[in-house]
């Protein structure tokens, strides 16, 4: 029985208690009484990019739509500019909703693979463990190549003058292409994370049997 | 110097408002001796600053007039105004308030005939218009104010404008000599009736109140409508004089919000669907009223009140708290947000913005003399420990004008059964 399955059985028919236990402030989710100043303050214009605003999400959870909630690109589009956290009559902390939200999606294997910001997130994640710093060269090139190699050369065609303004401006080093710099205690960081790992994996693992 | 009579049977009455002349009269008709403070020249508060009330949209000048009829008739209500209680000591049944007066340069002579107003050349924001306009710095507070007696503005005193004034009336009415004094009043209990005030809606960033002009509060809209108003009754927008006929109605302008006020102001729901009345009457033909609101709380049996505005053409309900107010090239204010029935975003012009601010109590932050048990609002609670110090209408709660009144007639019942245990403990 997958992770998805074994919580879907628990939580039967109560998704906001689901919500509520396993989302980082998923608590606060039943305080929204549904006035809309969060979508209302957003700055991406969720019409196009959002299936479902802050607010409908919410209500969605109350009316215990599981699968179209988790399987969202929704929360994956917020760019954390605070707006909603500031504006929110009721004080309900909905970036950090969102965020929580789309971790516990991705968490359980409901999240949609190649959402672009899930993509970048762990292209991102990898990259810097990797060296203990970020190679902003493979790093962006990852991300053209998500969509395979054609559109990866595409992409990076349409782009190539800003490339080679950054080289020319020595903001951008192609040699980075090759093994790229690396942080002084490489094994140091490696064994860090590998503490840290332990711990988060024990905590949810605790989380997730309730 | 002020004399007043005041013994440990007297109630003493805190703001002038339609709670606490409601308190003193229910008193005083009881047999019982009141002395009234107010810190305006002019009893009636706020509600004498309605156009009209809700539901049935009559003039509150009518149910102030009958007050004021009962003020005059009765012999044992002592009114001070610009009082204000500074000090209060003592305990229940042995009160002693320290109160100041300020001076108002006119006497009891005065007929209210208006010579020294227009002797008089300076002119003064008017406070009674929410200083939408300016009045003469000689000035009767307000159409129907009580008492019927001028007042000059401390801006002219020393002035030429002052000897002007004071040369112009028949009745030696005018006392440039008057100064400010305090003096102590003995109670037996007290009603405290302060009553509220607007939320400062500057503080609501994003609706642009104070950076628009076209942009106003819910109580300005009242004197905006009132034939007495800044505009003689026209609803015109700050700007540029134009006529407003397409007003937006902000809901929650401050109320049930963390940020600002915890409370819901209770009133303001109806007195924005009251207030679409005025556009309709105004401008039958073409008027035009939206409500932006979180959810509709028309309080209990008004129901019947938002159903018949539901079913005015004139006015539109879009369910959505406004996101912000801009403003556009020719200064109509712009609404933008999520409707969120159907959750459509939404960017809408329109000729003038109304803020439905809520209510806070007027004494919030200020120190109350005494020590007095506030909730999280700052109002009043009914508390063993205020001793006789009994809290009436907005100062307790955000009430409307109905529920203000059964709020004063409750605590002045209960002042009254303190100065009845004083009196029977004298005699």
């Amino acid at each position: 029985m997958s992770a998805n399955t074994a919580l879907a059985e628990k939580y039967r028919n109560n998704f906001l208690k689901e919500i509520e236990e396993q989302v980082e402030m998923g608590d606060w989710v039943k305080m929204c009484m549904q006035c809309g100043v969060c979508s209302g303050s957003c700055p991406t214009n969720f019409q196009s990019a959002w299936e479902h605003p802050p607010q409908e999400l919410f209500m969605m959870i109350r009316a215990g739509k599981r699968e179209e909630v988790l399987t969202s690109s929704s929360m994956w589009n917020c760019t954390s500019c605070y707006n909603c956290i500031v504006r929110c009559p009721r004080k309900l902390p909905i970036t950090h909703i969102m965020h929580g939200i789309a971790e516990y999606a991705h968490r359980i294997g409901l999240a949609p693979k190649m959402q672009a910001t899930r993509f970048f997130s762990g292209l991102f994640w990898k990259n810097c463990t990797h060296t203990g710093r970020v190679n902003e060269l493979k790093l962006s090139m990852g991300l053209y190549f998500k969509d395979g190699f054609a559109s990866g050369i595409k992409e990076g065609m349409k782009m190539k003058d800003v490339a080679i303004g950054l080289v020319l401006a020595k903001r951008l080093n192609p040699f980075e292409l090759f093994g790229g710099h690396k942080c002084k205690d490489q094994k140091g960081i490696q064994a860090m994370l590998k503490k840290a790992y332990e711990i988060e994996r024990s905590r949810k693992a605790a989380k997730m049997a309730g | 110097m002020t004399d007043i009579v005041a013994t440990n049977e007297t109630i003493l009455v805190v703001g002038g408002g339609i709670s606490g002349m409601t308190a003193a009269l229910e008193a005083a008709e009881t047999g019982k001796n009141v002395v009234l403070v107010e810190k305006n020249p002019a009893l009636g508060g706020r509600t004498s600053q309605l156009y009209r009330y809700f539901p049935k949209l009559c003039h509150p000048t009518c149910g102030l007039e009958i007050n004021q009829r009962r003020l005059k008739n009765n012999p044992r209500i002592r009114v001070l105004t610009l009082a204000e209680v500074t000090g209060l000591e003592g305990g229940i049944g042995n009160y002693t308030a320290s109160i100041k007066i300020k001076p108002r340069y006119v006497n009891e002579n005065c007929t209210g005939c208006g010579d020294c107003e227009r002797a008089v050349e300076t002119e003064v924001p008017d406070p009674f218009n929410y200083n939408l306009g300016v009045h003469k710095a000689a000035y009767l507070p307000n159409a129907m104010a009580y008492p019927q007696r001028f007042v000059l503005d401390p801006a002219i005193i020393g002035t030429a404008d002052a000897d002007r004034a004071k040369a112009a009336c028949k009745y030696g009415a005018i006392d440039l000599d008057m100064k400010e004094e305090t003096i102590q009043v003995k109670a037996g209990a007290v009603i405290w009736a302060t009553g509220w005030q607007p939320y400062d809606a500057a503080k609501i960033q994003p609706y642009g109140y104070g950076r628009f002009k076209n942009v106003i509060t819910s109580v300005e809209f009242e004197r905006l409508a009132d034939i007495h108003g800044p505009t003689g009754g026209k609803i015109l927008r700050p700007s540029d004089g134009k006529e407003a006929k397409n007003i937006a109605f902000i809901q929650c302008a401050g109320s049930r919000d963390e940020n600002h006020l915890r409370h819901c102001s209770r009133i303001c729901c109806m007195a924005s669907l009251k207030q679409t009345h005025y556009v309709r009457e105004k401008y039958p033909e073409d008027g035009k009223s939206t409500i932006y609101y979180i959810d509709i709380r028309a309080i209990d049996r008004f129901e019947d009140f938002y159903q018949k505005v539901q079913a005015d053409a004139s006015v539109s309900f879009i369910k959505s708290k406004v996101a912000k107010v801009t403003e556009d090239e020719h200064g109509n204010p712009v609404c933008h947000g999520v409707d969120t029935e159907g959750y459509k975003r939404y960017t809408t012009p329109h000729d003038l913005v109304v803020l439905a601010v809520g209510m806070e109590p007027s004494v919030k932050g200020i120190n109350i003399p005494g020590h007095i048990v506030a909730d999280s609002s700052g109002f009043i609670e009914a508390d063993p420990s205020n001793g006789a110090v009994f809290g009436a209408g907005c100062a307790t709660n955000a009430l409307d004008v109905n529920r203000a009144v059964q709020s004063a007639t409750a605590a002045a019942l209960r002042a009254i059964q303190v100065v009845n245990k004083v009196a029977k403990a004298e005699a």
